[in-house]
């Protein structure tokens, strides 16, 4: 099994650490990705998807601390890595591209230097070789090679963000993990970088933890589907089982919050209430709250992720698409 | 639940020829202008949502400022029910206005003040514009008002600040900030898209009750999913321009502009993988001038001709509630 595995997260909790207490973010999660495989992560703000992503990278400062929990990269534990051991194992093998392209590049040197400076610290090639290869990225992202001199000021929020990709491709790394990659930008430059994003993975073949709060863009990429809620993996699954036929009220709910451009046009109620506060979780199943399947044994005790007709789910009343039909 | 005061009398409010330019520099006798907002005409009325959608840059957002007179208008008129809004002198007849049409922003994070409670937020409008009412009647509708949003319960909701309220429930107080004055119109500049999924549809729900209630909303959107949703009719903007308008579903189902097109083939549909071959030039969305000629969209339209590019198509009416401006249907220009 380890073989077919490239990432392993095994019980991962990670807690924010504040004066009020500890407030935990991630919640034994336990998930993997196989190579070549695109995992999509779903949740609301706050439900933890970010913070998984960071902690996988290792990237994760304090307040933040992993308390529990192992993530094996090819079989190495990431956490127990020395930093020399991390500067191999971020770029060359995993690698991050975020929300805010904006933010991620540097406004005061050229989106050039910043490119080979990726391939300069972790390669042994020449600078001229680096910058070759800079320009040869730009291309395969399709922004025009002399762009390289340019700043991120001159660059609209997309070829910004496809720069962003570009960098994170810099050493062709096993996987890739997006954190709401699309979500700044316009619908026609969204679907311009998820359609480049489509044949750039035909080509390399990287493994991608797509994060994103937008199910339908979800469900276009991921082969599997993971919910958060809470920072618990509240369902997962193959991508049509979650979204077709969700188990967990939670993504029933999350589902229906969608309206459809063509489906049949219907009143749709979203989920009443809104995510509980991190730091006053009780016993119970921490969307109690706001399900409407509760039974008293959702209050005592928080449900396990349990097979459920080839997904997991967490929930003790999951209510089968069957017994609805 | 008494809201006396919301009119049931039909009323219009009219944007007519609407142009918005802004000086962007250059010098005091050849200033460099950008044209936001171009020839856009539309109305709203009572009771019903016009949602216009649009990409950032299409002048969306500048078409609801110059509705409530954040920007005056460089040429064409907005009227409310006949009377040219700009043309109010008096402050009492600005403030009128200012009563009937009443905007909310999409960061509620931003649009409360933090230091002051959420009974204050609300307090402030209704004395102002009924200055008879006792202190009494003033805590009455504040409550009122908290409970029509759906915020419960209403009296712990009024002693609370905004920072102890969720992006949802923030949300729904500057609806209620709004409906405090007796607004007629609500312009809402994407509302829900700083919200999180499971509470959006709780707000656009809210909107359309506040509908059937007699509020006529503007609805600023990328999203088009969410206009067909709500809004009974959309207009679509591209550089600001509209480009196609009418009925939402017809819209929708079945665009005609090519630009419409582009934008619903680009709308992420679960279970449709795999690369979709947009059916647009790539290119980046043109800055407009006072002097710029031709079609908006004509720099990355498949099917431009020569006179897309020189001339402004003029609007064709394709059905009874479906409008829109492309060459391609031009009756007298078709060989």
């Amino acid at each position: 099994m380890a073989d077919d595995v490239l990432l392993d997260v095994r019980g991962l909790s990670v807690d924010y650490v504040t004066d009020n207490g500890n407030a935990r973010a991630v919640n034994n999660v336990s998930l993997q990705i196989r190579p070549g495989e695109t995992l999509g992560l779903a949740g609301e703000s706050g439900c933890g998807k970010s913070t998984l992503a960071f902690a996988i990278s290792n990237l994760h400062a304090a307040p933040a601390l992993v308390s529990e929990g192992q993530i094996l990269f090819e079989g190495r534990d990431v956490l127990a890595m020395s930093d020399k051991e991390l500067r191999d194992f971020r770029w060359n093998k995993a690698s991050m591209v975020f929300q805010s392209a904006m933010n991620a590049l540097n406004p005061v040197i050229t989106i050039g230097e910043q490119i080979i400076d990726v391939i300069l610290a972790h390669k042994t090639v020449t600078r001229s070789e680096a910058w070759a290869r800079g320009e040869e990225l730009l291309d395969t992202v399709g922004i025009h090679p002399s762009r390289m001199k340019s700043y991120a000021h001159q660059l609209s929020g997309g070829m910004r963000q496809r720069v962003v990709i570009a960098i994170a491709l810099a050493l062709r790394p096993k996987l890739i993990i997006m954190d709401e990659p699309t979500t700044a930008l316009d619908v026609v430059v969204e679907r311009e970088i998820m359609d480049e994003l489509y044949s750039l993975k035909e080509e390399y073949g990287f493994a991608i933890l797509f994060i994103s709060h937008d199910l339908s863009l979800m469900g276009e990429i991921a082969d599997r589907i993971g919910i958060m809620y809470a920072g618990r993996l509240v369902e997962i699954g193959a991508a049509a089982d979650v979204l077709e036929r969700p188990d967990h009220p939670y993504t029933k709910g999350l589902v229906r919050s969608f309206p459809t451009i063509h489906g049949p046009k219907v009143r749709l109620e979203g989920i009443p209430g809104h995510p509980p506060n991190l730091l006053e979780l009780g016993a119970g199943c921490p969307f109690g709250e706001r399900c409407a399947n509760r039974i008293a044994r959702c209050d005592a005790q928080v449900p396990a992720l349990e097979a459920l007709g080839g997904k997991r789910v967490a929930c003790h009343s999951p209510e089968r698409e069957e017994a609805i039909a | 639940m008494n809201m006396s005061d919301t009119p049931k009398v039909p009323s219009k409010l009219e944007v007519e020829d609407l142009v918005i330019d802004f000086r962007t520099g250059g010098s005091l006798f050849n200033p460099s202008i950008l044209r936001a907002v171009s020839e856009v005409s539309f109305e709203l009325t009572t009771g019903q949502a016009l949602a216009i959608v649009g990409e950032s840059g299409s002048g969306k957002s500048t078409v609801a400022r110059a509705l409530c007179r954040l920007y005056t208008p460089s040429a064409g008129q907005v009227r409310l029910d006949g009377v040219d809004v700009n043309a109010a002198e008096t402050s009492a007849s600005q403030r009128d206005y200012a009563r009937d049409v009443q905007m909310i922003f999409q960061d509620p994070f931003g649009s409360l003040n933090p230091v002051h409670t959420i009974r204050h937020h609300l307090k402030r409008p209704v004395k102002i514009h009924n200055p008879g009412l006792n202190a009494d009647e003033v805590e009455a509708r504040v409550i009122e008002l908290i409970e029509r949003v759906g915020l419960s319960p209403a009296k712990q909701t009024a002693d609370k600040f905004p920072y102890e309220l969720s992006g949802g429930q923030k949300q729904r107080v500057a609806i209620a900030r709004a409906l405090a004055v007796g607004a007629r119109y609500i312009l809402a500049d994407e509302p829900i898209s700083m919200l999180d999924v499971s509470i959006r549809l709780g707000i656009l729900n809210l909107m359309d009750d506040m509908k059937r209630d007699g509020i006529g909303f503007m609805y600023i959107t990328h999203d088009i999913a969410t206009a067909r949703y709500f809004a009974e009719r959309t207009a679509v903007m591209y550089v600001g321009h509209m480009v196609e308008w009418g009925d939402s579903d017809t819209v929708t189902q079945n665009p005609q502009h090519p630009y419409t097109q582009l934008l619903i083939s680009a709308v992420p549909e679960a279970g449709r993988s795999g690369r979709r071959e947009l059916k647009a030039k790539k290119g980046d969305i043109p800055v407009r001038t006072p002097e710029s000629v031709g079609c908006p969209f004509a720099g990355r339209c498949l099917q431009a001709r020569e006179e897309c590019h020189t001339a402004m198509p003029p609007v064709t009416k394709l059905a009874e509630d479906h409008f829109v401006r492309c060459f391609l249907f031009d009756q007298d220009t078709e060989n």
